[in-house]
């Protein structure tokens, strides 16, 4: 059971051969055994999610509920607020906060009849690539546990792998569902910014920030998307009424689907495996009848440094809400308001958190805000009408995800700049505002999982999708799967 | 050395809106403390703002009326700064692409009319409340107010003296009122201002200023003007520099204290709110703002006179203040007889608040009770003089009228009866009056009435007893 993929789950619920709690209880049972060599999982909510199949059971054979996941389990990055479940962000700050409501995406998950399990390990407050920074231990990759899972939605990914959950929801700033995914082996959707609903995904960079789904197979995941995208009352920037339209027949050839290959992005520092491997992927994708043509993509110097003034700017106004006061932790040692602030705020963040906070705050004081914080929302212009520029000549664009496979623990934690450096073929992605798939693409050397990405212009899912769908058709790097001494 | 002070205003006023600015909380003022917070307005991790339109509709009708440009394009910013009463650590304010900007208010001072330049206006939401717990030595924390649609009102430093500030503000005050977008409590702080001062030699280079807050009265803002001029002069005329600083207004003290300088000013880190679109206003929109304005002072008083052939002199009586205005209107729909209502709201009531010193905003007489009383008044129940009675007791009581009437028996006797009766009483008693009458001293008339209203105790139907009268000497 933990092999098939959710829609084959869903329908093997419908037609009875398997019943909502059996299969609840099939994962949980996994999770248990797998989460302690992976620490994937912050919290399993395993009674209410055992409660809440018998009620989808019901349901679902009374003809209430027809969602084409209805049934399905599925598992949240701890960044996405759940009622009455604990929602850390894998944050100190949050150990013990409960929400008193419910993200937009998790009551439309939970309207179709799917089963939220529990919530995922991540980096702290997602900010990084490694998902080494939060408070509660590094999640491990599946496909060799002495490495990571990559960041920031790296429990998603590693518990999607590792056959513990058939989906996950993870958010994408930087690359935060793209990268676990290229480095886990499984396939994400993030997609074009205002197209899900923000509300109840706890900020990091509000104007970068975004929804979206992993799972084994595009399949998967654009099922998940149908159920969480639209127009949402409660998040001003998601208002665009678009209908992706995903269960379009599969597309034997990718005939007048023309794909644009970013030259630049292959020379310098990237891995060579993957080069090659990425590049097999646009081959493939011309033998279905794409037509790949190369292009320069410009502004590459630019990207990282954008996004990191933006991000964190972003970052250091949502995180000031952590003051100690309300919720969430407060230093014992203060006695006055400012040790209140001072201390909770040094004592809770974690180092990579506190850093981001400080170029944020640093990027938008007076005196360094044109230097700084103007420029790169010029940058972001910049990047925006290139891309729209580069959507005249093509459908899509073709990029590896990372520049390198998953590194070992520990391995770039000390060395802030080249972790940031790995994010450079996702950063555009969000400062432009598009959507992206994030598919296996094949192995390196050391049987590590490579993934390449396909960028779309806005709300240009339905046809990222159509391509995803072919490419997996004709691929199986997808349905490999992770062994080791965990399983 | 003839100095001169140079003063600008920061206004703060809430909106009177049902709901706050960013969520669908109720924004009615005092509730127990926390009842009106839900997670948008309590900053919990997560939520975003979702904008109340009619918080945007009421900053431009103020704009409006200001004579503003209004911006077409306006944009949301983020404040940055720690405090207790603000959750999320920022405020939701606009620095870049204010709502409204460049206007201006004529004003009268001395007879003479200035013109006050409005810099902008700005949306913003407003913070919670502290309060201290003198029982367990604790401040608490007060959400409710958190996400109240303020807007700030910055004029130009175009002010010379507290009595020109102070005509500007009662003049402001009166359009907020009447434009229905903030009820204007300076006690409950729904309209507050920050004043911008400095002092120069008359025509000459302009001074360091300081911003003084906490003002809560047109009285405390007068004061404090009339001693930050003065402390000014008297540094520089020692010899002394004045500091750029922000100033707290003790007014029970009656003096101002240094809260903090221009080097520990705090640094707000503004920038672009992510998590709101910028508001468009298209020409459709602006005009349904404009089409749905309410009606102003000047078009009162033509529309009082042209539909109800109120005098001049009432017509501006009674929209010297909106509530003046509003009870008026309202007694008039209920009695439907404006003209009494005008007469009575111009007349009795502004004299019964005269003498009780009632603000128009404090003005609770019942509308329903004094159209009873006009009712009663115009179909002859009572007489003038009981009416008047009446609604005294109306106004400083707010007793029933039809019971404070039978109770005092004011009710007009129009049983032909009593009347003949008293009538020929008086025929017979007044035997010289009833003959200089007779003889053509019509004047007699009057006395002879009045005798039998007498015995009526007063409450004769006037006309009633005059014709008796009248047939009685036939
Ligand atoms: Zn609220």
């Amino acid at each position: 059971m933990l092999n098939m993929t959710a829609l084959a789950l869903a329908k093997a619920i419908r037609a009875k051969k398997l019943s909502v709690t059996e299969a609840v209880a099939e994962y949980i049972k996994q999770i248990e055994q797998t989460n302690p060599h992976l620490n994937t999982f912050l919290t399993v909510s395993k009674d209410t999610a055992l409660a809440r199949a018998q009620t989808i059971q019901a349901q679902i054979a009374a003809g209430e509920i027809t969602s084409p996941l209805a049934g399905v389990p599925i598992a949240l990055k701890d960044n996405i607020s759940t009622l009455g479940i604990r929602t850390t962000c894998a944050a100190k700050m949050l150990e013990n906060y409960v929400p008193v409501y419910n993200a937009t995406v998790v009551d439309r998950l939970e309207q179709a009849g799917m089963i939220v399990i529990g919530k995922l390990n991540m980096d702290e407050f997602a900010m990084g690539g490694s998902s080494e920074t939060g408070a509660y231990g590094t999640v491990r990759n599946p496909w060799d546990t002495e490495r990571v899972a990559g960041g920031s939605s790296g429990g998603s990914a590693a518990a999607v792998a590792a056959g513990e959950v058939p989906l996950a929801l993870g958010s994408d700033t930087g690359g935060s569902i793209r990268q676990p995914c290229a480095f886990c082996g499984v396939t994400g959707i993030k997609p074009t910014y205002g197209a899900v609903s923000r509300y109840g995904l706890v900020a990091y960079a509000s104007s970068l920030d975004q929804v979206g789904s992993i799972g084994r197979t595009i399949d998967d995941c654009a099922a998940v998307l149908s159920l969480i995208a639209g127009p949402d009352d409660n998040d001003s920037t998601c208002v665009i009424s678009k209908t992706f339209t995903f269960d379009t027949p599969l597309l034997e050839r990718l005939a007048g689907f023309r794909i644009g290959l970013p030259r630049n992005y292959f020379a310098g520092g990237i891995n060579a495996d993957v080069a090659q491997a990425v590049l097999a992927a646009a081959k493939e994708l011309a033998a279905a009848g794409a037509q790949v043509e190369e292009f320069d993509m410009p502004l590459m110097d630019y990207m990282v440094p954008a996004y990191y003034i933006i991000a964190c700017a972003e970052a250091s106004s949502n995180l000031s809400r952590y003051d100690g006061l309300k919720y969430g932790y407060r230093s014992p040692a203060a006695e006055t308001l400012a040790e209140v602030y001072r201390l909770s705020r040094s004592e809770g963040f974690g180092l990579e958190v506190k850093r981001r906070i400080m170029l944020g705050s640093f990027v938008l004081s007076s005196g360094y805000y044109d230097a700084y914080y103007k420029k790169a929302l010029q940058t972001r212009t910049l990047i925006k009408q290139a891309y729209d520029r580069l959507f005249e000549r093509f459908d899509m664009i073709l990029s590896p995800v990372a520049p390198t496979t998953a590194y070992k623990l520990g391995e770039n934690v000390d060395d802030p700049l080249k972790m940031y450096m790995g994010d450079i073929y996702t950063v555009s992605v969000n400062l432009a505002g598009l959507p992206a798939v994030a598919l296996p693409c094949g192995f390196d050397r050391q049987n590590l999982p490579i993934g390449f990405q396909l960028i779309g212009a806005a709300f240009s899912e339905s046809k990222l999708v159509s391509a995803a769908r072919t490419y997996q058709h004709r691929t199986s790097f997808h349905l490999q799967q992770p062994g080791g001494a965990w399983v | 050395m003839n100095w001169e002070s140079v003063i600008g205003l920061e206004v703060h006023a809430e909106l009177a809106t049902q709901s706050k600015i960013f969520c669908g909380c109720s924004t009615a003022f005092g509730q127990e403390p926390n009842t009106q917070v839900c997670p948008v307005c309590a900053g919990m991790p997560g939520v975003l703002p979702r904008l109340n339109r009619t918080a945007v509709e009421y900053a431009v009708r103020v704009g409006l009326a200001l004579n503003c440009t209004i911006t077409r394009y306006s944009k949301f910013d983020r404040k940055n700064y720690f405090y207790p009463d603000l959750p999320k650590a920022y405020q939701v304010s606009q620095l870049y692409a204010p709502i409204c900007r460049d206007g201006h208010l004529a004003v009268e001072v001395d007879g003479t009319t200035k013109i006050i330049g409005i810099r902008e206006i700005h949306m913003e939401e407003d913070a919670g409340k502290l309060i201290h717990d003198a029982v367990s030595d604790n401040t608490l924390m007060d959400f409710s107010r958190c996400g109240v649609p303020l807007i700030e009102i910055v004029t130009q430093p175009d002010f010379h003296s507290a009595a020109e500030v102070r005509t500007f503000l009662m003049q402001l005050r009166e359009i907020l009122l009447y434009l229905g977008v903030c009820d204007c409590k300076m006690q409950e702080g729904s309209l507050r201002a920050d004043i911008n001062i400095s002092v120069r030699p008359e025509g000459g280079e302009l001074g360091v200023r300081t911003e003084m807050k906490n003002l809560n009265s047109f009285k405390a803002i007068g004061r404090a003007i009339e001693y930050e001029t003065r402390r000014q002069i008297q540094l520089l005329e020692s010899g002394k520099q004045v500091v750029q600083e922000t100033r707290r207004w003790d007014d029970d003290a009656g003096v101002s204290y240094g809260m903090r300088s221009k080097e520990s000013a705090p640094e707000y880190r503004y920038f672009p709110e992510p998590d709101l679109l910028p508001i468009y206003i298209d020409d459709q929109w602006l005009q349904s703002i404009v089409e749905n304005l309410p009606e102003m002072a000047e078009a009162k008083r033509a529309r009082y006179m042209r539909c109800w052939g109120i005098s001049a002199l009432e017509a501006a009586t009674l929209t010297s203040h909106v509530y003046v205005a509003q009870l008026f209107e309202e007694v008039a729909a209920l009695s439907r007889n404006p003209m009494e209502a005008a007469h009575l709201v111009a007349g009795e009531i502004m004299r019964l608040m005269n003498q009780t010193d009632t603000l128009p905003e404090d003005l609770a007489v019942d509308a329903k009770k004094l159209a009873t009383l006009i009712t009663l008044v115009s179909s002859a129940k009572i007489n003038r003089n009981a009416y008047k009675e009446a609604v005294e007791a109306v106004f400083i009581d707010g007793v029933d009228p039809e019971e404070y009437i039978a109770q005092r028996g004011l009710r007009m006797v129009s049983d032909a009866d009593a009347i003949a009766e008293a009538v020929a009483a008086v025929i017979t008693e007044q035997r010289q009056a009833v003959a200089d009458y007779r003889a053509g001293q019509h004047k007699a008339l009057g006395f002879l009435i009045g005798q039998a209203m007498r015995k009526l105790q007063g409450k004769g139907n006037p006309a009633l007893v005059r014709k008796a009268m009248l047939e009685a000497l036939e």
